[in-house]
C-alpha cells in the first residue's frame, strides 16, 4: 500500500514537472521538444500555452501529442505494461507506439529516469523464466534508447515468475504475466 | 499426523497399496509435522518385508515409532513392500522367538524385529536384527545408541542400513531437504521461507525468511551451507549460508540478474547466471579469489548451469537454437555441445545424477510441463510424471528417486517419482506453497 501511495505522489510531482518544463517552454530544434505541450492532467493546456512563447498558430494532432503528461489517463505514456508472447522477448507491433511515446518522453526529459520490470508466466523453470524476463527488459530499454532515450536513464531488473499479476493458471493469466512494467 | 493413502487415479498394479492403507490407518500416532504421502503409483516388483513394532522395554512411551518411520521410509522408497501391521501373524522380539514356519506361509521374505532399551548412561539403544525368512538366518544386526531427540535420525539410519544390505546401494532416508515455501499473507503480501528438513519431509527448519522472492536453493557438496537467490536487495542476489549457524554472504550481487547457484563437486566455486555484460550468461565464482569469470558468451540466454560430478564442465539451459534446449560446456573452452535432440521445443532446468549418467530436466509442450530423464550413455529420453505443471527436479544423492514440484489446489507441492519412473508419490509437506525442492548431498 505504502508502495503505491509513494509512486501516485511521484506522479503528481512528475505531473508538475511536466508543468514547469511546458512552462518554460523550449526554444531546443528537437523533434520531440515539449513544445507546444497539450496538458490534460494537471494545469490547463490554455496557460500553458499562453506562457510559452505564443506558439499558437496551427499545428498537426501528430505534433501537438508529441510528449505527454505520465498522469494523463488518455495519453499514450498512461500505458506502462507492454505485454509479450510466449517464451518471446520481442515487442509486439500492438507495443510498438508505447514504447516509442516513453522513448520520445524520457528524451525530452533527460532528467528522468525509469526501471524496466521484466517477468514471466510461471509455466517452465523458474531461472529461465528469471532470464526471460531480464531479456524483456533489455529489448525495451534497446528500443527506448534506438528511439532517443539514453541508456543512464533506463535501469532494468528481472522477477522472472515471482511477481504475477494474474494468480491463475491459465492462458489469460499467463498473457497478463509475460510483461515489461515501466515504473517511473 | 501421519497418513498414507491412495489416490485412485494411477491405480496401476498397486495391490499392495491398499494393504498400506490398512495399516497405517492404524497407526495414527502424533507427529510435530503434518506429513502426508499419497502413492499414486506403486511399483510391483517391490521386496515384500514385516517389520515388527520394536518393543519399548522399560514400558516408557517414546516421542517417535522408529519402526513405524522405518516401515513408511522404505514403503515411501518404492522398493519395498512392507506388511500391514494389523496382518502380522506374531510380534517376535527376538531371533529366538521367531516361528519361521509361519512367516514362510505369508510371503514374507524378509522380517524385521527389533526393541528399545534404556541404556545406562542416560539415553536409549535400538536393537535391531533384519532376517531372511526363508533361509532362517540373520542378515544384519546392530545396536544403535541413541536420544529421544535422535529417534527419527536413528530411524532413517536403520532404515538406510535395511535398504543397503537388501538392495545393495546407499539408502538416502539419513539426508535432508531444502525447499522454499511461500505463504500468502493478505493484501497481496507474501512470506517467502528457505527451510531445510528430513528426506521425509518432517522436521522443518527455517534457514531464511523474507517478503521478497528466494529461490534456487543449491547444497555445497558436504552439506553444510545452501547457495540461494534473494530480491531483499530490489534485485537478485547470490547468497550462500551456513545452516549451522545461520551465517550468510552477499556473494554475488550487482545490475542485472544475479541468480542460478551450483556448487562445484569440490565446493570451490559456484557455476551462475549473471547478466552484468548485457546478456545471461554462465559466470564461475571462485569463493578463493572473489573472482568472477565469464564462461559463456551468446546473444541468447544461457542460465541454470549444473557441473558435472567431474567438475570440468556444466550442463545448462539456452535459447541460442531458438527455444530452450540444455547443452555441455567443458570449462577448457571448447564449444557448446547441445544436448536435447527430437524432446520437443522446451527442454529445461537440468539436473544431474550422482553417476553423471542421467540428465532430469522439465520437458515442455503443448500438453504441459513434464519430468523426464536423458540417459546420455544411450540417448534415450523418458518421460516420468503426467501432470501439468510439474518443475524442479532434484536427484536424491543416491540417484533412486526424483523428487520435483507438481501443481496442486493450494500452489505447487512436492512429489516423488523413482527415476525408472515406476513410482510416483505426493509429498504434502504443510498447508501452502512449496517450491524448488534440493535433495541434500549424504552426509558421511
Amino acid at each position: 500500500m505504502n508502495g503505491i501511495r509513494a509512486r501516485v505522489s511521484a506522479l503528481i510531482v512528475l505531473g508538475l514537472l511536466m508543468t514547469l518544463i511546458a512552462g518554460c517552454g523550449s526554444s531546443g530544434g528537437s523533434k520531440s521538444a515539449p513544445s507546444p505541450v497539450v496538458e490534460r492532467g494537471v494545469g490547463s493546456a490554455g496557460s500553458s500555452e499562453a506562457e510559452s512563447d505564443g506558439q499558437s498558430y496551427g499545428v498537426d494532432d501528430e505534433r501537438e501529442v508529441d510528449v505527454y503528461s505520465l498522469d494523463d489517463p488518455n495519453s499514450p505514456l498512461a500505458v506502462r505494461v507492454i505485454y509479450f508472447d510466449y517464451d518471446s522477448s520481442d515487442i509486439r507491433a500492438d507495443f510498438s507506439d508505447t514504447v516509442a511515446a516513453h522513448a520520445r518522453y524520457l528524451e525530452a526529459n533527460p532528467g528522468l529516469s525509469v526501471t524496466l520490470e521484466g517477468h514471466a508466466d510461471e509455466r517452465g523453470s523458474r531461472e529461465y523464466n528469471l532470464a526471460l524476463g531480464e531479456r524483456r527488459a533489455l529489448a525495451v530499454r534497446k528500443r527506448l534508447v534506438l528511439l532517443g532515450a539514453a541508456a543512464g536513464q533506463i535501469r532494468t531488473v528481472s522477477y522472472g515468475e515471482e511477481r504475477p499479476v494474474a494468480e491463475g493458471h491459465d492462458d489469460s493469466s499467463y498473457g497478463q504475466n509475460r510483461r515489461v512494467e515501466l515504473v517511473y | 499426523m501421519f497418513l498414507i493413502h491412495k489416490a485412485s487415479q494411477f491405480a496401476m498394479r498397486c495391490h499392495f497399496i491398499a494393504a498400506l492403507i490398512l495399516g497405517y490407518s492404524t497407526l495414527g500416532y502424533a507427529e510435530s509435522s503434518d506429513l502426508t504421502i499419497t502413492i499414486d503409483q506403486g511399483m510391483a516388483s517391490a521386496l515384500p518385508i514385516a517389520v515388527v513394532p520394536f518393543a519399548s522395554v522399560g514400558g516408557r512411551g517414546l516421542p517417535h515409532d522408529v519402526s513405524a518411520i522405518v516401515r513408511s521410509n522404505l514403503a515411501r522408497s518404492g522398493q519395498f513392500a512392507p506388511m500391514p501391521v494389523a496382518d502380522l501373524p506374531s510380534r517376535p522380539q527376538s531371533f529366538s522367538a521367531i516361528n519361521f514356519k509361519d512367516w514362510r506361509l505369508t510371503g514374507m521374505e524378509y522380517l524385521l524385529i527389533g526393541k528399545i532399551v534404556p541404556a545406562a548412561e542416560g539415553g536409549y539403544v535400538v536393537e535391531f536384527r533384519l532376517v531372511d525368512v526363508f533361509k532362517s538366518e540373520q542378515l544384519v544386526g546392530y545396536r544403535i545408541p541413541t536420544t529421544l531427540q535422535n529417534l527419527r535420525l536413528t530411524a532413517h539410519h536403520i532404515s538406510d542400513l535395511i535398504y543397503e544390505a537388501l538392495l545393495n546401494e546407499k539408502g538416502a532416508f539419513s539426508t535432508r531437504i531444502a525447499y522454499v515455501t511461500v505463504d500468502r499473507l493478505g493484501n497481496g503480501k507474501k512470506r517467502y521461507r528457505l527451510q531445510v528438513a528430513d528426506a521425509d519431509g518432517y522436521d522443518p527448519h527455517t534457514v531464511r525468511e523474507s517478503s521478497q522472492p528466494l529461490l534456487s536453493p543449491a547444497w555445497s557438496p558436504d552439506g553444510k551451507k545452501i547457495a540461494y537467490v534473494s530480491f531483499e536487495d530490489k534485485n537478485s542476489a547470490i547468497f550462500v549460508q551456513e545452516i549451522r549457524t545461520g551465517k550468510r554472504e552477499k556473494v554475488v550481487y550487482g545490475p542485472g540478474i544475479n541468480s542460478a547457484p551450483a556448487f562445484s563437486p569440490d565446493g570451490r566455486r559456484l557455476a551462475l547466471t549473471a547478466s552484468r555484460e548485457g546478456n545471461p550468461e554462465i559466470y564461475l565464482y571462485s569463493f578463493a579469489t572473489k573472482n568472477l569469470s565469464r564462461l559463456t558468451n551468446n546473444d541468447a540466454i544461457d542460465t541454470e548451469a549444473v557441473w558435472d560430478p567431474s567438475g570440468n564442465a556444466v550442463i545448462f539451459t539456452s535459447d541460442r537454437g531458438g527455444g530452450p534446449q540444455l547443452y555441455r560446456q567443458s570449462l577448457d573452452g571448447a564449444p557448446a555441445r547441445r544436448l536435447t535432440f527430437n524432446m520437443g521445443n522446451y527442454n529445461a532446468r537440468p539436473r544431474i545424477s550422482p553417476d553423471g549418467e542421467k540428465i532430469a530436466l522439465v520437458n515442455g509442450g503443448d500438453s504441459g510441463y513434464r519430468i523426464g530423464v536423458l540417459h546420455l550413455t544411450s540417448g534415450n529420453f523418458e518421460i516420468l510424471t503426467s501432470a501439468r505443471l510439474d518443475e524442479s527436479p532434484s536427484f536424491a544423492p543416491n540417484g533412486s528417486m526424483i523428487i520435483y514440484t507438481s501443481m496442486g489446489s493450494q500452489g505447487t507441492e512436492l512429489a516423488a517419482v523413482s527415476t525408472d519412473g515406476r513410482l510416483k508419490q505426493r509429498l504434502a509437506v504443510q498447508n501452502g506453497e512449496v517450491r524448488e525442492p534440493a535433495w541434500g548431498p549424504f552426509l558421511n
